[in-house]
């Protein structure tokens, strides 16, 4: 029975996608059409062809799904840091914005594919990937709703694959971090829905007596996440069949609802989530119990009572009421203290057992994400001070901060979350080479500094040349003469990035010799001596 | 009232009032006598069932009938 609604609904939907694609009134929007069209027909077919057929009942936890998101986070992941040291060059030599690519390749239209390549696409694959390993070992149970968790992750794809195409081709909304259009939100929206309903059904289903604070930390990100999106986005579509579409709210109050969703998307998608990886993986690599269990619920309680109150920050000095921006910044303020607090949760997890940073690569990883966490953490409060952000906004500071949080805390963790999935997803003793991930660790390490180390140079400076006044009240230089001067810092940075991505291609070949290169261990799993 | 004035004047009173003692109450939870056992107990699920799910009849983590709290 369900084969039969599933291919009628596939049938159906390949249909009006080719509909859709013949009314098209844009490039963009026939492009996925075609693209819809040709998921479902295949989709279809593959259905029709094993319709009836006997399925094996599932038994243990479910992994192949765990699997595929340990290696599409790792395909982003690269995917994302290439575009992005390529866009990094581009800065520096605007050579690089080819004639040829004129309105597909320009620094313009591969921004957006960047920024959401590496949150969404690798970061939002790393959650989603080790969610679903979390939640199972945690809850002692398999994942609820059968082959919905593969609908979650393909599905998950096809927005990403949506989202990155239309933004080479014009299709945006242009609100940050948000800007796919309203048919992939809308799909968005689905897939979402499905990833919340396999989470909590797992944790409804759990053997464990206690959620562990983990899947707290990703449950929040996930129901959070899920507001933002619906909200940020309300929009009426131009046309059924075109990609345009025009945002039900105007002026400051759009302004205000898009830093609602944009900082919210850094607290919940890159904070909360990344903080449900830190408080199963370190503990897991340590071997040892969190630091405080009683301070990771203070953590959780007061991280999001805190967080969402403070995207007011991103708009000091606009048409937003003063009251608003003071309390978006207070907010942020007292964000100090979960945040710290969390972080010395995670260090402290590794008391008495400090010899494991000088002898585990992969512990010496979480260690130094959790420091760009508390360093980052420290100094986004500090730029949301109104006095401070009168200095630091719209200067290349603000790329560097975001960037020290993102390629620090976001890539380190999900880095050493990779290096730990892999051998046991994979059945193998160990990973392929200690070393590698040495090399990994400080090319990455120094990439970062490199990078945050000129973002600071460059954006203070810019910030300084740019209120300066001679005795007459002028001012003193052109915007030309700041990005000239720009120049070199751009070079490092780009250097940064360059080593980062060196990093990260290291790490793909060190998991897939772990994964290709050794003898399965054999199939009983032996109870580890260390536990 | 207009709605907002409603809303406003809701949300910086009650609703003020009513997250703030659901925060302060988290912490009162946190540090709750008899907790210290509970949360040991969960910091340390991580290291179970590692490999396989909890059978159905021997219930994989111990002491959980003794749970005092009987947390959902």
């Amino acid at each position: 029975m369900w084969d039969w609604i599933k291919i009628a609904v596939l049938g159906i939907t390949a249909l009006l996608a080719a509909v859709a694609a013949n009314f098209a009134r844009d490039l963009a929007f026939q492009v996925h059409a075609l693209l819809v069209m040709a998921v479902a027909a295949g989709l279809f077919i593959y259905t029709v062809r094993t319709a009836g057929d006997e399925k094996p009942a599932p038994a243990g936890y479910m992994d192949g799904v765990v699997r595929a998101g340990v290696i599409a986070t790792a395909f982003w992941g690269i995917a994302g840091f290439l575009v992005g040291t390529f866009i990094a060059f581009q800065l520096a030599f605007p050579q690089l914005n080819f004639d040829f690519l004129q309105g597909y390749g320009n620094f313009g239209r591969l921004r957006p594919l960047h920024t959401s390549a590496v949150i969404f696409a690798f970061g939002g694959n790393a959650l989603i990937a080790s969610s679903f390993y979390v939640v199972q070992r945690t809850s002692a149970a398999r994942l609820w709703g059968g082959n919905t968790a593969w609908f979650v992750f393909w599905g998950y794809q096809l927005f990403i694959v949506l989202a990155a195409t239309g933004y080479l081709m014009g299709a945006t909304q242009s609100r940050e971090y948000a800007e796919p259009e309203w048919y992939v939100d809308l799909w968005l929206t689905v897939v979402w829905v499905a990833y919340l309903g396999v989470f909590l059904g797992t944790i409804i289903k759990r053997k464990e007596p206690h959620i562990y604070v983990a899947n707290w930390f990703y449950l929040s990100f996930i129901v959070t996440v899920a507001m933002l999106h619906v909200v940020n986005n309300l929009a009426l579509p131009v046309s059924l069949t075109g990609s345009r579409s025009v945002s039900a709210m105007a002026g400051v109050q759009d302004a205000m609802t898009q830093w609602w969703y944009g900082h919210n998307a850094v607290g919940f998608f890159l904070t909360a989530g990344f903080l449900g990886m830190m408080y199963y993986f370190v503990p897991k690599q340590a071997e040892r119990p969190v630091f405080s269990y009683k301070l990771s619920i203070i953590h959780f309680w007061a991280l999001i009572f805190i967080y969402i109150w403070a995207g007011p920050h991103h708009l000091h000095y606009t048409a937003l009421p003063d009251w608003a921006s003071t309390l978006g910044m207070v907010f942020s303020i007292v964000l100090w203290m979960p945040s710290w607090g969390g972080m010395i949760n995670g260090l402290m997890t590794l008391s008495g057992a400090w010899d494991k940073i000088r002898t585990d690569p992969i512990i010496r990883m979480m260690v130094i994400s959790i420091g760009f966490y508390g360093m980052s953490t420290f100094e986004g409060p500090m730029m949301s001070i109104r006095a401070v952000n009168s200095l630091s906004h719209y200067t290349d500071w603000t790329i560097g901060h975001v960037h020290s949080g993102a390629l620090g805390w976001n890539g380190m963790i999900t880095f050493g979350a990779l290096y730990f999935l892999t051998p046991r997803l994979w059945n193998r003793a160990r990973l392929y080479s200690l070393s590698l991930v040495n090399w990994h660790f400080w090319l990455a390490t120094i990439g970062i500094v490199l990078y945050a180390a000129s973002m600071w140079v460059t954006g203070i400076m810019e910030g300084l040349m740019w209120r300066e006044v001679d005795s007459q009240g002028f001012l003193v230089n052109s915007f030309a003469d700041t990005v000239s001067a720009k120049f070199p810092m751009y070079v490092v940075r780009g250097l940064g990035g360059v080593l980062y991505l060196s990093g990260a291609l290291i790490m793909c070949y060190n998991l897939w010799m772990t994964v290709r290169g050794q003898r399965q261990v054999s199939a009983a799993p032996a109870a580890t001596p260390a536990e | 009232m207009e709605t907002y004035s409603l809303l406003r004047h809701f949300a910086d009173s009650w609703m003020l009032l009513a997250l703030f003692i659901f925060f302060i109450g988290t912490w009162f939870w946190a540090f709750r006598p008899g907790s210290r056992r509970v949360h040991e107990d969960a910091a340390n699920s991580i290291f179970r069932n590692e490999d396989a799910p909890a059978e159905d009849d021997a219930d994989g983590s111990q002491d959980n009938n003794t749970d005092p709290e009987g947390q959902k």
